[in-house]
């Protein structure tokens, strides 16, 4: 096996027992962006030099009888572009940052470096995450490596794409609305958000403060204990983030599921979705109950409402986070006759469309008089699929259902119809407003041979019920193993 | 001809006097501007991608103290809100302010007037930070954000005030509350509190609530009183002729002492408050807000009340020495040194207030101890020196520090009471003024004190004043015969 093709936990056994160096490792990953970058488009920023002098102090460390290595040393890990890196150009995908270098290390990334990480670059996105295709990126569009004509999934596509194209061992993504999950689901990788509040959003570049969250893209969901158990826990500098104390994620992964209750909501095989995708997730429900998974049909009845809900406190919160793009401390600025021109025209040629009407709803559902009616309203309607869920896991373990309706679908498909592009998120958004965490994992393929993803969710700091389901069955199937022919 | 009574509320924003900044560690710099732009910020209060923050404890604690003090219901859940428009010194495009979760709602701070007290109300207590500062020059507009983040906290009363004097009554009193409970630290100078006035006028009697101008940052005492002074006329007058008062946001012209219009009603600013989503709500125990009860110190009303009870001092002398609680914590030191309270309170609001103001020191600057001032006092209630000796001691103290008896020693300053010295000199001042003897002989019996201002001047003032009136009087009477 090439060493760009291992996962976190293979490569770090081996970095271990010496069969290579981080720099070798390094530089097989970075040989191979060489190699498939210029198709896959992952990544916006390459670090490489950074990344080979991260190799060389975690050689060091793994040659050192002094000090115990961090669990990450010496892998090679991509970091979504909304994520701030140190005199790293950070531009959440937006023209606005497009010179943005930021001070300062979002707290997940100084983590991972902390545990001795590598950071070979940074990945494209949708802008300001705003998306579930990268084709919204200022740069670029992402292609998915099953199919270069489709997309990745957004907004954490380039993460999605970096990972299957095995162009990084793991990275880091956000997700807002499904943007780890969906990508996931679509690249045929392993994506999960944890529950809001495990892990820190400082740094992490605001699109929905109440429904941000950072995730894991990995290629097998022992990768996504690994790095889930890194980042998360408390940060003093982020006050929604929990004070609980961080399981040893990897350790909950047993492979044993008798007596783990499974539901299934009904409201997730809708009429509309690809029939192939609802067989294969089907077929895991199956699976999960021949490893002696009890399988109960539950009922979420308030999803139908998560979409709409979604795109009112969603947009309303992007109005106030992107109010500080204006051109006077940082990022673009476009000079003008007068203060107002400055701000119109470096908003105007600042931010794409998508962002653009996401910050025109966001500031009408927050207006005088629209207030009730919009936000709070939303806000209400959350509480109930929140106790949706409350009212599901007072009965299951975990949830499991598709994590989109359809596979993969081409570039330029849905760009036009921004309506068709929301509804691939229409079984993700949900976990964001519960507040809860969501794992997609592969659990089969499409006739066209693209990925088909299988949602497993966890009720709020049940992030370890989660992995340990979708731990079983991946045990138990082949789907992970798969890899794109590049 | 109607006469009209003026409707007025204020909103008042005073900094919280924290180490550090509202919602990062960033330090609190005095506003003076030795400290450069832009050197005590970091990436949370310069509204960087991606921050985040972080709520001052002591901040809010000092906020509830000012709410419990002004009688506020504190309710069990407190909320930051965003509050959203753009301008440059805002670095994120919105306030943390609150809004629909003040800290404390429906309190009441009682003022005295001309008629007695009068409660105003309060309609809420609600923290803030600050914003930035924008200095315009030639070469265009600079940002300095080391104001920004700052922590504020706002007061605002219902319309309940009817003059200028209550608007000053209630400045002071609320400025002396904010002091007694250190969540301001007392100076005067401009920014320290600022100040939103809405004003609107009404005929005398009447119930309405006639549309109102609502007076934009008025930075000073005065500024607030001057600018609602005029707006009050300025409305009298437009309905004296017939006009009507349309709403409106005005500017105070401090140079030109007029308002300005700064918008009116159909532009007027939608903030789109919503819950501030970066910060969980605030859950204020009611064990936390028991305990900061219990550290309430004595108010300035109480004080006042308890200086006229237990030192007998005018209610005007007591206000005078609570308006300031490090001036009434003065007082209270000379008088447990041993200074007699009624003494005491004549030479601090006289002598030692008379010498601040000329030399523009605070109570916390002066080089006179209480331990000082009440030496002086014995000495002087004791006849060692006299009124006038004591005076020119207190300035010396004042100047130079040192002690009273110290400085009665050097100088020289003990009274004469020596009957056989004084007589001597008196005999002089007899003989040498014959003329005044026989005006005093023949009934002008206010020559007498002229007299004695002479003894006094030829003894530089040491000379017991009541001892060379007894003298002086034995020798004039000596003479009719
Ligand atoms: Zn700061």
């Amino acid at each position: 096996m090439r060493l760009h093709q291992l996962t976190i936990h293979e490569a770090r056994d081996r970095l271990t027992s010496g069969e290579f160096s981080a720099v070798e490792l390094s530089e097989a990953l970075l040989e191979r962006i060489l190699a498939v970058d210029n198709d896959v488009k992952a990544y916006l920023t390459l670090t490489p030099e950074e990344a080979l002098a991260q190799a060389h102090a975690a050689d060091r460390l793994l040659g050192s009888s002094q000090e115990r290595p961090g669990s990450l040393v010496g892998i090679p890990l991509a970091v979504k572009d909304v994520l701030c890196t140190q005199g790293i150009r950070t531009t959440a995908g937006s023209r606005v940052l497009d010179n943005f270098v930021p001070p300062y290390d979002a707290t997940v990334v100084a983590r991972l470096k902390a545990a001795g990480a590598v950071i070979l670059g940074k990945t494209n996105t949708d802008e300001f995450a705003m998306g579930s295709s990268t084709e919204n990126s200022a740069f670029f569009t992402t292609r998915n490596p099953w199919d270069l004509d489709r997309v990745p999934g957004g907004s954490s596509g380039g993460s999605a794409a970096a990972v299957a194209a095995a162009e990084c061992l793991g990275a880091l993504g956000t997700d807002t609305g499904g943007s780890v999950r969906q990508p996931a689901g679509f690249c045929g990788v392993v994506g999960f958000k944890p529950s809001y509040g495990r892990v820190s959003r400082y740094g992490l570049i605001a699109f929905a403060s109440s429904l941000d969250q950072v995730g894991v893209l990995t290629r097998d969901v022992t990768d996504a204990a690994l790095l889930l158990e890194v980042i998360a826990g408390h940060d003093p500098r982020d006050s929604t983030s929990i004070g609980l104390p961080v399981p040893e994620y990897a350790a909950s992964l047993t492979g044993d599921l008798r007596g783990v209750r499974v539901g299934v909501p009904r409201e997730y095989f809708v009429a509309g979705m690809q029939s192939k995708v609802e067989e294969a997730v089907r077929a895991a429900v199956d699976v999960l109950a021949d490893l002696g998974a009890e399988v109960h049909e539950i009922g979420l009845p308030h999803t139908e409402y998560a979409l709409s809900v979604y795109y009112l406190i969603a947009p309303a919160e992007a109005s106030a986070n992107l109010a500080r793009y204006d051109g006077v401390r940082y990022g673009l600025r476009v000079e003008g006759e007068s203060l107002r021109e400055m701000y119109t025209t470096t908003r105007g040629q600042g931010f794409g469309p998508e962002v653009k009407r996401r910050i025109m709803l966001g500031t009408y559902a927050l207006s005088a008089g629209y207030y009730d009616a919009y936000y709070l309203k939303a806000q209400q309607v959350r509480t109930l699929i929140k106790a949706d869920f409350d009212v599901a896991f007072e009965k299951v373990d975990v949830v499991v259902g598709p994590t989109t309706p359809s596979t993969a679908f081409r570039i330029g498909e849905k760009s036009g119809d921004p309506l068709q592009m929301y509804l691939s998120d229409v079984f993700t958004l949900s976990m964001n407003l519960a507040g809860i965490c969501g794992l997609s994992l592969p659990c089969g393929f499409d006739d066209a041979g693209l990925p088909i993803g299988l949602q497993v969710m966890g009720p709020a700091w049940g992030e370890e019920q989660a992995l340990r389901t979708a731990y079983a069955y991946e045990q138990a199937t082949e789907w992970h193993t798969q890899r794109p022919v590049l | 001809m109607i006469r009209y009574e003026p409707v007025i509320g204020l909103e008042v924003h005073a900094q919280i006097h924290t180490a550090s900044k509202m919602f990062c560690g960033c330090p609190v710099v005095a506003d003076t501007g030795d400290v450069p732009s832009n050197t005590a910020v970091c990436p949370v209060c310069t509204g960087m991608p991606g921050t985040l923050p972080v709520v001052n404890r002591r901040a809010v604690e000092l906020t509830l103290l000012t709410c419990l003090a002004l009688d506020c219901e504190v309710p069990p859940t407190a909320r930051f809100a965003r509050k959203s428009y753009f301008y440059p010194d805002l670095p994120k495009g919105y306030q943390i302010s609150q809004h629909a979760l003040p800290f404390g709602r429906d309190g009441f701070l009682e003022i005295e007037t001309a008629a007695g007290p009068k409660r105003i109300r309060i309609n809420n207590v609600h923290l803030e930070e600050d914003a930035g500062k924008l200095y315009h020059g030639a070469g265009g507009s600079r940002v300095d954000l080391n104001r920004a983040g700052v922590p504020l906290i706002e007061i605002v009363t219902e319309p309940d005030l009817r003059s200028v004097e209550e608007v000053r009554a209630y400045a002071a009193a609320l400025h002396a509350v904010l002091v007694y409970l250190g969540v301001n630290g007392g100076e005067m100078e401009r920014g320290v509190m600022r100040f939103e006035a809405s004003v609107s006028v009404r005929p005398a009697g009447s119930d309405a609530l006639n549309p109102r101008h609502e007076i934009k940052n008025l930075n000073s005492f005065r500024a607030l009183a001057d600018a609602v002074a005029y707006e009050i006329a300025a409305q009298v007058e437009t309905l004296t002729h017939g006009g009507a008062v349309a709403q409106q946001t005005v500017g105070w012209d401090e140079a030109r002492g007029v308002t300005y219009v700064q918008r009116s009603k159909e532009y007027a600013e939608d903030y789109r408050y919503f819950p501030e989503p970066d910060l969980p709500p605030v859950d204020v125990d009611r064990a936390w807000v028991a305990a900061l009860r219990a550290q309430l110190p004595e108010l300035p009303a109480a004080r006042r009340e308890r200086f006229t009870s237990d030192y007998g001092l005018s209610g005007y002398d007591a206000a005078l020495l609570t308006a300031d609680r490090a001036v009434a914590d003065y007082y209270e030191a000379v008088v447990s040194a041993g200074g007699a309270p009624k003494a005491a309170a004549n030479w601090i609001t006289g002598e030692l207030f008379r010498l601040m103001k000329e030399t523009g020191q605070t109570i916390q600057t002066v080089h006179v101890s209480p331990q000082a001032l009440a030496e002086l006092i014995q000495l002087v209630e004791t006849d060692v020196i006299t009124l006038g000796s004591g005076k020119t001691v207190l300035a010396e103290m004042f100047a130079a520090g040192g002690s009273a008896r110290q400085i009665v020693a050097a100088r020289g300053l003990a009274q004469i009471s020596d009957t056989n010295a004084l007589e001597q000199v008196i005999a002089r001042i007899v003989e040498e003024n014959p003329e005044e003897v026989r005006q005093y002989l023949e009934g002008k019996e206010q020559i007498l004190s002229w007299l004695m201002g002479q003894v006094m001047r030829a003894t530089h003032g040491k000379a017991n004043p009541q001892v060379v009136q007894r003298l002086l009087h034995v020798q004039l009477e000596a003479r009719r015969q």
